[in-house]
């Protein structure tokens, strides 16, 4: 059954990513949508298909693959199955860089300001949950701190939309808090997919390092790990995919949480297997939570947060119960 | 001579009239301290109260669109519809927007402050029974009757060089398509600027008729004619208004017929939008 895990999460994302292009407010029968997408007509409808389906299903894939490895790859350095990049406020603080480096104009002055802005908000608070929690910290400590740095940059966050200038940027913090691909382009995609593509690449080079520290730091540094070289590629590769992520679709949120979970024991928990299929399977996840907003409440812009909190908090609270039997027993 | 020059001729003898009147009979006691506390009374009030009667306007009106008025109203010191400040003005009229400050309209009505609270306008002929309500709530009817006077013959003016301009040919499809792609439909204000410049409004054909939000795919699907943007001139960011300079939006083939925006002299019900529908026509001109 694991052996055929990769080439199955394989068919199923192509399979989405297919339906992500098809299914929209505009019901064109799906030979035409596809002819309109390849050989182009010059019509509406290659606009459609070319320059807001394709990019959307570009960046739902890209980001739900990296916000997948990126809670593989924290569950795994963290030691915790609660950890993950939207709960610990890890998404929120990156929302906060980037909304700074837009508001203050910055990000229109510099191209890349934007994902650098991002990721720079990203690092510094999965540093602060390093320092607060580290791998010795224990679950407790861990959620706490990710308590605070959640509310901080979450208030912050509020503030600065609301000192902006633009009367819509204060309605707008549901979009940075609960995440959306509603109207993405594909400048959307150029800024995002390459810190995405390295983030992860980084992440998955240390998919050994992350084997060896399961059985605890000091069997990992006898087995030759430099820790600090794993904790730094963690914080950069993490701060990247998620960085990124959030500067150009809001912070999504619980993707890292469920996937490393649903696909752990089909790996036998060895982190060198789950992070390849944690990508996977989050860009699975991701693609169909954009699908199913666009056909619950076709024309609104459901926020992928709203589903996707819907789904996974009732999953980190049964986790939650499981950590505390596990401890009591 | 393009007819903005035109129809910029003819308001301005109305609005020195409006502006510098001395003339007309005052009523048995008209108010003396008029406060307004909205951006469209605002301009209303200007247009119509006699020299002193008008103590204070929005802070909105100070850096309102329409030249004239702006000036005017930076003369006055400008409140922010506070229910506090606005009763230490102590004002004998308060002139405010229906849906705007009604916590502070309840509460000067509860210390006895008079309000009058003015519907914004849905059409140009609601311009005229605007400028009407206003002179009779100032106290300055005759002037009121002037201006609507010069409002309809600028109108007729400008239905005659619409009818020259499009040569018995049907107006091409033209949207609206503003922040977060609120779009405006017939029974609109904006939607009747639309008609007035001689478009068919895409809103209608889509089912707006009262206006609401157009996603953007369903907008490149109905393929218009023009495009007619909401004005992008604010600081700050949003993505509301990232939506207006979406590379699709401008792939479009309306937008590469050429842009016309939808400003801030379209936003108040008053005889200046006369200049936006002339400017509308010039700009969406085969």
């Amino acid at each position: 059954m694991s052996r055929l895990l990769i080439p199955g999460l394989v068919i199923l994302v192509s399979l989405l990513f297919l339906a992500s292009l098809l299914i929209g407010p505009a019901a064109v029968p799906f030979r035409d949508s596809l002819s309109a997408l390849i050989l182009g007509d010059g019509g509406p409808m290659t606009l459609v298909m070319r320059e807001l389906r394709l990019p959307r299903a570009v960046l739902a894939a890209a980001i739900g693959a990296g916000l997948g490895l990126s809670g593989a790859v924290m569950q795994g350095y963290l030691r915790n199955p609660l950890a993950e990049p939207g709960l610990l406020g890890v998404s929120g603080a990156a929302a906060l860089g980037a909304v700074l480096a837009l508001q203050t104009g910055l990000a229109a002055a510099l191209v890349l300001a934007l994902p650098l802005a991002g990721l720079a908000g990203a690092f510094l608070a999965v540093l602060m949950l390093a320092l607060l929690a580290g791998p010795a910290g224990g679950a407790l400590t861990l959620i706490l701190a990710g308590i605070g740095v959640s509310a901080l940059s979450g208030a912050a966050l509020a503030l600065v939309l609301n000192l902006s200038p633009d009367p819509f940027a204060a309605q707008e913090i549901v979009f940075w808090l609960m995440g959306s691909l509603a109207d993405r382009s594909w400048s959307h995609v150029a800024l995002a997919l390459p810190f995405i593509t390295l983030g992860s690449a980084l992440l998955l080079s240390q998919s050994r390092a992350l084997s060896a520290l399961t059985l605890g730091e000091d069997a990992a540094a006898t087995l030759g790990v430099d820790l600090g070289r794993l904790r730094l590629a963690v914080l950069l590769g993490t701060a990247a995919v998620v960085g990124a992520a959030t500067a150009v679709a809001g912070a999504i949120g619980f993707i890292g949480l469920m996937v490393p979970h649903v696909l752990r024991r089909a790996t036998r928990g060895d982190p060198a297997r789950l992070l390849p299929v944690s990508a996977l399977g989050g860009a699975a996840l991701l693609l169909a939570a954009d699908i199913a907003v666009r056909l619950i409440l076709p024309g609104r812009d459901l926020k992928l947060g709203v589903l996707l909190a819907i789904l996974g908090a009732p999953f980190f609270l049964m986790l939650i119960l499981r950590t505390r039997f596990a401890q009591n027993a | 001579m393009s007819v903005f020059a035109r129809v910029s001729e003819g308001l301005a003898p109305v609005l020195a009239l409006a502006l510098w009147a001395g003339v007309g009979s005052a009523q048995t006691a008209p108010p003396a301290r008029v406060v307004s506390m909205n951006l469209c009374t605002d301009q209303l009030a200007l247009m119509l109260a006699a020299p002193g009667q008008l103590i204070s306007v929005s802070y909105l009106a100070h850096d309102g669109a329409v030249a004239p008025l702006r000036e005017a109203a930076r003369a006055l010191p400008a409140n922010r519809g506070l229910a506090e400040e606005i009763y230490l003005l102590d004002p004998d009229l308060v002139l405010a927007g229906r849906y705007s400050t009604v916590a502070t309209v309840a509460m000067l009505n509860r210390l006895g402050v008079p309000v009058i609270r003015f519907e914004p306008e849905a059409s140009l002929d609601d311009i005229e029974g605007a400028l009407a309500h206003m002179g009779s709530a100032l106290g300055r009817e005759a002037e009121a009757q002037a201006l609507i006077a010069g409002f309809r013959a600028d109108r007729a003016r400008l239905a005659a060089f619409l009818r020259d301009a499009r040569a018995g040919t049907e107006g091409p499809r033209a949207v609206l398509y503003s922040a977060r792609g609120w779009t405006g439909g017939s029974q609109t204000l904006s939607g009747d600027i639309l008609r007035a410049a001689g478009l068919r409004n895409l809103a209608d054909e889509l089912g707006f008729v009262w206006g609401g939000m157009l996603g953007l795919e369903a907008l490149l699907m109905a393929d218009p004619d023009r495009l007619i943007l909401g004005s992008d001139t604010q600081a700050g960011w949003s993505e509301a208004r990232a939506l207006l300079r979406h590379p699709a939006l401008r792939q479009s083939r309306a937008y590469r017929a050429g842009v016309a925006t939808n400003d801030r002299d379209w936003v108040c019900g008053t005889p200046h939008v006369l200049a936006a529908i002339a400017r509308l026509i010039e700009e969406t001109a085969p």
